[in-house]
């Protein structure tokens, strides 16, 4: 921990270069959703620039044939999209298995399995990712090593109660070495869920109460949640809750539901190209 | 059983740092309590919350620990199903889920305690290797071959406390995913795992004094079957019989019969087992099992009636 902490206070975050990053990757991932008719686009834009930082600024290189020293699982995994374009950019992920998206003849699906390149757990079914993450930091605390555990979650996951049994376990071992951040874009699947569901928040109290650090950042802020991790007291597990926007960069995408799952036809396409042209942090 | 798994566990924990035990609050962990005092940091009590047990053994093993997920056989599997079924099999994580009171043990704990379906539910799972020995002595042997492998997650039946030992003069030693011969014998075999298999024994005993010579296998390894070992039982003997503490359906009377049919032998085959019914009684393990039919009196008209 005190070696990511050392990192981390002397590297600088180049905000501009995220910005420029994530538009690529949005790029790529509307350019993938030309191949097949369902991607889980808006729920990858939504996580985005988390997942950038995660891996960009946060994640520390590895040795010998492990590329990070640090862990990272995405827990939505509807969101990897974000992770593959990611990982192709890091060159973890080859081009060839992204153009394969989905087919017989490729590896990856619309949900992270565990074994591909770059893929730590095999995710889908949501209220997994923390539990697993919980295990992992504690095998890291009771080795003493060092690493960090990143993980991604989506609102909707916080209503799994084996989220919150995680959260739990988490707190009473004072987990230190597990960093969570959670999408909250304000749908799940069907609807708006601080309509349907109005008892889940507020979440940053929740987590408090639960004995977590959290703190609420704008989650498209790239500079903010780079910030509000690295500054973290470093005692417990911390919590960052990123305010998102569900199909982030393309306007007639974002807050509408059916973009968790459809793929845009060739003049979506178009649009959401020029659209994101225009995208700002 | 129970007592057996937590001493073998700790004698092989003194030279595997890599082993972690993780409990969800039952009292039963109790008998692990040697093993908690001398490595508090590799015991881990979740409470009572098996999802994040099995979630944690997932992440722990992927981190490079061999954890075993331990708690009453109900709260092992059922409650966390989906969890040991993502988790642990579909990731083929090397992590062994331990279900105590398989059956129903817990007898006079009601339904909610009974793991009535535990073999076939864990057998159904791609990935999923199921063991339930029969006595202390096999439960070592088991234990210990959980603790060697590294290969993907298994279910390991146990019973409670206090099982007698039935396996000191077998014919076989315990070989995992080899069907072992506790006694031989000609006219009929009896084929089954778990405590209940004392019934055979005891049977078998009776039937050797009536002149019937009826040999004893005992079925630890429910997957992967011993198909091989089931075949030549089908061949040898005219009259064989399975007895099994589960439902009807998804179990190893099931599986005999099919591979029967498979090969084209003709033994005459009957199988004991739990009914496909909860049980509303409430009294001794031996009294809800007679009630369902599974009794030493059940056994020997088995292997005899015409």
């Amino acid at each position: 921990m005190e070696s990511a902490s050392t990192l981390t206070q002397t590297t600088k975050f180049d905000t501009a270069a995220a910005r420029r990053r994530c538009m690529r990757y949005r790029r790529r991932i509307l350019d993938v959703s030309q191949k097949v008719t369902a991607l889980h686009i808006a729920p990858a834009f939504s996580c985005l620039e988390m997942t950038d930082v995660i891996y960009h600024a946060l994640m520390r290189p590895g040795s010998g044939s492990e590329r990070f020293l640090d862990v990272f699982l995405m827990s939505k995994g509807h969101g990897c999209m974000s992770q593959y374009a990611i990982l192709e950019d890091l060159g973890v992920m080859p081009t060839e298995e992204i153009e394969r998206y989905c087919t017989p003849a490729g590896i990856l699906g619309a949900h992270p399995d565990r074994g591909n390149p770059g893929i730590t757990a095999s995710t889908g079914s949501l209220g997994h990712g923390l539990g697993i993450a919980v295990g992992m930091a504690y095998a890291e605390m009771l080795k003493g090593a060092d690493a960090v555990v990143h993980v991604v979650l989506s609102d909707g996951e916080l209503q799994e109660g084996s989220t919150w049994e995680a959260v739990m376990t988490a707190a009473n071992h004072r987990l230190a070495n597990l960093l969570l951040f959670v999408d909250m874009n304000d749908f799940s699947g069907l609807e708006r869920m601080s309509e349907a569901h109005p008892a889940v928040y507020p979440v940053v109290e929740k987590f408090r109460a639960f004995g977590w650090e959290a703190v609420e950042v704008n989650g498209h802020n790239a500079g903010a949640v780079y910030e509000a991790v690295t500054s973290r007291a470093r005692a417990r597990p911390f919590a960052l809750i990123g305010k998102t926007v569900k199909g982030r960069g393309v306007s007639f995408m974002e807050h509408v539901p059916i973009w968790h799952y459809r793929s845009p036809n060739k003049e979506e396409y178009a649009s959401a190209l020029r659209d994101l042209a225009e995208v700002r942090s | 059983m129970r007592n057996t798994f937590a001493n073998t566990f700790y004698e092989a924990a003194k030279t595997d740092p890599r082993l972690c035990v993780v409990v969800a609050d039952i009292s039963p962990a109790g008998s692990m309590e040697l093993f908690r005092k001398e490595y508090p940091k590799r015991f881990v009590n979740t409470g009572v919350a098996e999802q994040i047990m099995i979630g944690m053994c997932a992440g722990m093993a992927m981190r490079g620990l061999r954890p075993f997920a331990y708690t009453i056989a109900t709260f092992a599997l059922f409650r966390p199903f989906e969890f040991v079924r993502d988790d642990l099999c579909y990731q083929g994580l090397p992590v062994t889920v331990v279900g105590v009171g398989g059956g129903v043990t817990y007898s006079t704990l009601g339904g909610t305690h009974h793991a009535m379906e535990d073999v076939a539910i864990a057998s159904a799972m791609p990935n999923m290797r199921v063991i339930a020995p029969c006595d202390p002595a096999e439960a070592k042997a088991a234990t210990q071959w959980c603790i060697a492998q590294e290969q993907g997650p298994v279910y390991l039946r146990l019973g409670k406390a206090g099982e007698p030992n039935i396996t000191a003069n077998a014919v076989h030693p315990f070989v995992f995913g080899r069907l072992r011969f506790l006694r031989d014998g000609r006219d009929v075999c009896i084929l089954g795992y778990g405590s209940i298999l004392k019934l055979g024994m005891d049977a078998a005993a009776l039937l050797e004094e009536r002149g019937v010579s009826a040999a004893v296998a005992s079925v630890h390894t429910l997957k992967p079957l011993d198909r091989d070992g089931l075949a030549q039982v089908l061949s040898q003997f005219e009259r064989v019989i399975v007895i099994e503490e589960m439902v009807p359906r998804g179990g190893l009377g099931e599986a005999v019969k099919a591979l029967a049919c498979e090969l084209g032998t003709r033994p005459r085959i009957k199988c004991l087992s739990l009914k496909d019914d909860f049980i509303h009684l409430y009294g001794k393990h031996e009294e809800l099992l007679a009630a369902h039919g599974l009794s030493l009196k059940h056994v020997l008209a088995s292997c005899t009636d015409d």
